[in-house]
């Protein structure tokens, strides 16, 4: 048996090949220590289907999302602009992305600074590896079973109007999918968004995760699923807050199906 | 006959119509203080919106019992005018139901099924009133609601009941009048509604009743004119900005922030980029982002002006759930004062804008704008696709690109961005380290 391949762009271009997908790994999905996890399930998923991907590795930088939501337009422009040029040299079509922000900033603000991409969302992806038959469910493994809500992102929701998708996955895995009082397109933030993540919030009578958390907790499912890096912050924080981390576990989607495959 | 009441009439008529009109150029005059913006393109996908959400009411029906109570004082609002109409006619001509003998049994019909709105409308408005003042519904008592708005929305209530009640007083006496033969009033058919109120005048002599007919009638068309010319100094200007307002919806994803060109210039002479087109410098650039109303789009101000002061954009957020001060309505509310402000100042010919004060500062400040999640929920809520979000991002530019006033934390994070292109501060070189394991290991 072979090992794991994380092949990049550069890599690729040397031998003269262009991968169907460029999978967007994203500064979470590279940094956080956390979030670490996600990308390296999801690329095991890649491997194990053998779909032909590659990462842009440290030629990657911030999309400029948060910069552009606090206000800096120069600074994000910067950002795009630079990530174009990149993509643009490497003839890139189709960008696979697991974090809703990068998600809905190259499919929906590149365009205009010159970036045109087809441009999917993890669960998308997944969800059509799923639908095609490549990945076979093997019933959700640990979780059968067992209850699991899932936490409308933002921008992949409302801002984009991506709400089954995530949802066809869960219902996949065999598992009891339960709703939160507020779901799809009502609902609630985990807080992060618009640049939150990078600073405290302002006074007020609580934090919006801890409020998130609470109406995942009252479902009494044993997992939040979560689509996005911050999400996946902000409600791992919430369930510590609660002390409940033992009973309640947050995870990725693409962590989900990871398990069910029995690649981790 | 005397002559008189139809010179009144039209005097009236003619002073509504004069003050109305000057109210209109004053409003429209004020939504054009905004910034030009084109929102012109895909005309069927608009069409079509107005239809869903302003016509058919399609995002009230979120809230089921509301929308319904709603939907009665919608209906009953554009079919009662349709017997405005009528009244019009009669104000000038000197005549009385104009349209009955033309229209017989049908007009019998028409006027029950105004009556029937008529009740409707009053039993919805009596609701309503509970809702606001007894019963309290969150969104409906809070801060910013406190003074004018509050009298603002009581009052419509009342003037509705009472037009309505109006109605129905007239047509009854009317009605008694008519059966007696008085000469001038038409019997109709039976009318449901109105026929309940007749044991309370059937008593009184033909004068006190064709008193009683006139003052219902000239109560209802003087308080129709005037409810017409109080509707543009309130938020129920709605009744009619709902319309234009949902036309020029944004079609774009929720998710989208309009991209700023006059940026992209600078960015790709700075990343040494050449210039699309034939470098033409870009017309005068004003200010980055939005300090006060004239450097909002005039769809912004539109906006305001629609807002229906309901909250239901409020009560979704999620910063003024968990108690931060931010409230999607009253960035609304704060657009649309601001620009009276700045309006009645500029016809007054004073100081306009110069007058010291901005919106962002003197009316919305930055602790407000800075607890944003730009989560769109206000955006879904709104029932006329209003967006306050574009607003509260402009803002932020503004803080971030002209007065380098964004939060501590923001600047550190910009920081490491320009540095290691990361709002982390890690070493870019690093970025691809969590390949590292998943490289080692065999794959299952
Ligand atoms: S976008 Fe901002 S103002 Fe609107 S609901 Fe979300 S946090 Fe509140
Ligand atoms: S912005 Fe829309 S939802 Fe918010 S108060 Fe105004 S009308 Fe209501």
């Amino acid at each position: 048996m072979s090992n794991y391949k994380v092949p990049t762009m550069a890599e690729m271009a040397a031998s003269g090949d262009n991968p169907e997908i460029l999978f967007w790994v994203g500064c979470a999905g590279s940094f956080d220590e956390r979030y670490k996890a996600v990308t390296q399930a999801f690329v095991k998923i890649l491997n194990k289907v053998g779909v032909s991907f590659a990462v842009l590795g440290p030629e990657e930088a911030c999309t400029g999302d948060p910069a552009r939501r606090a206000g800096n337009e120069f600074l994000f422009q910067m950002q795009a602009v630079a990530n174009i040029q990149v993509m643009n040299g490497y003839n890139v079509k189709k960008v696979v992305t697991a974090c809703p922000h990068c998600f809905n900033t190259i499919k929906n603000e590149y365009p205009a600074l010159g970036g045109n991409y087809e441009v999917i969302h993890h669960s998308q992806f997944l969800q059509t590896l799923i639908n095609e038959g490549k990945i076979v469910m093997k019933g959700g493994g640990e979780f059968k079973g067992k209850k699991i809500t899932f936490h409308d992102s933002c921008y992949l929701g409302r801002a984009n109007n991506v709400y089954e998708a995530p949802r066809e996955i869960i219902k996949a895995l065999d598992v009891e999918l339960v709703e939160m009082k507020r779901c799809r397109t009502k609902g609630l933030c985990c807080g992060a968004g618009g640049a939150q993540m990078f600073k405290e919030p302002e006074a007020g009578k609580k934090d919006i995760n801890i409020e998130r958390t609470e109406e995942a907790l009252q479902t009494g499912a044993s997992a939040i699923a979560v689509g996005c890096p911050f999400c996946l912050t902000m409600m791992s924080d919430g369930v510590k807050n609660k002390e409940k981390e033992n009973e309640v576990k947050v995870f990725d989607l693409a962590e989900l199906i990871a398990k069910d495959q029995g690649l981790s | 006959m005397s002559i008189l009441p139809q010179i009144i009439f039209l005097l009236f008529f003619a002073a509504a119509g004069y003050v109305l009109y000057k109210r209109i150029s004053f409003l429209k005059r004020n939504i054009q203080l905004g910034k030009a913006e084109s929102r012109n393109d895909q005309p069927a996908e608009r069409w079509q919106t107005m239809a869903l959400v302003a016509f058919g009411q399609k995002k009230m029906f979120k809230r089921w019992i509301p929308a319904l109570l709603h939907l009665l004082v919608y209906l009953g609002f554009i079919v009662i005018n349709l017997e405005v109409a009528e009244f019009i006619i009669d104000g000038i001509t000197g005549q009385h139901r104009i349209f009955a003998p033309l229209l017989g049994g049908t007009y019998t019909f028409a006027m029950n099924f105004f009556e029937f709105l008529a009740v409707g409308v009053l039993v919805s408005c009596v609701i309503f009133l509970i809702r606001r003042n007894i019963t309290k519904v969150p969104r409906l008592s809070m801060k910013e609601l406190k003074g004018w708005p509050a009298l603002d929305a009581n009052l419509i209530l009342v003037i509705e009941i009472c037009l309505m009640m109006a109605i129905l007083k007239m047509n009854a006496a009317d009605q008694i009048l008519a059966s007696r033969g008085v000469d001038h009033y038409t019997q109709l058919g039976p009318l449901f509604f109105s026929s309940l109120l007749k044991p309370m005048l059937v008593g009184f002599g033909d004068s006190f009743l064709v008193f009683v007919e006139r003052a219902a009638w000239w109560f209802h068309i003087v308080g129709i004119l005037g409810f017409a010319i109080y509707v543009t100094y309130s938020k129920h200007l709605h009744i009619f900005l709902a319309f234009p307002n949902t036309w020029y919806s944004n079609l774009k994803p929720k998710g989208e922030m309009a991209n700023m060109p006059e940026v992209t210039n600078e960015v790709n002479m700075m990343l040494g980029i050449p210039t699309e087109g034939n470098a033409e410098p870009p017309a005068e650039i004003g200010r980055f982002g939005a300090k006060d109303i004239n450097d909002l789009s005039w769809v912004n101000i539109m906006n305001a002006y629609s807002c229906t002061e309901c909250g239901r954009c409020t009560s979704e957020c999620p910063a003024n759930i968990t108690g931060k001060k931010l409230s999607p309505r009253k960035v609304m509310m704060d657009v649309r004062d601001r620009a009276e402000e700045v309006g009645k100042s500029l016809d007054a010919g004073g100081k306009g804008f110069e007058d010291g004060k901005s919106l962002l500062g003197d009316y919305i400040s930055q602790e407000e704008i800075n607890a944003c999640t730009s989560c769109n929920a206000c955006v879904e809520a709104c029932p006329v696709n209003i967006d306050p979000l574009s607003i509260i991002l402009q803002m932020r530019r503004y803080v971030a690109m002209e007065e380098s006033g964004s939060p501590a934390q923001w600047n550190a994070m910009f920081q490491n961005m320009e540095t290691s292109f990361s709002p982390w501060k890690f070493s870019p070189s690093d970025r691809f380290n969590w390949a590292e394991k998943v490289k080692d290991e065999e794959m299952k």
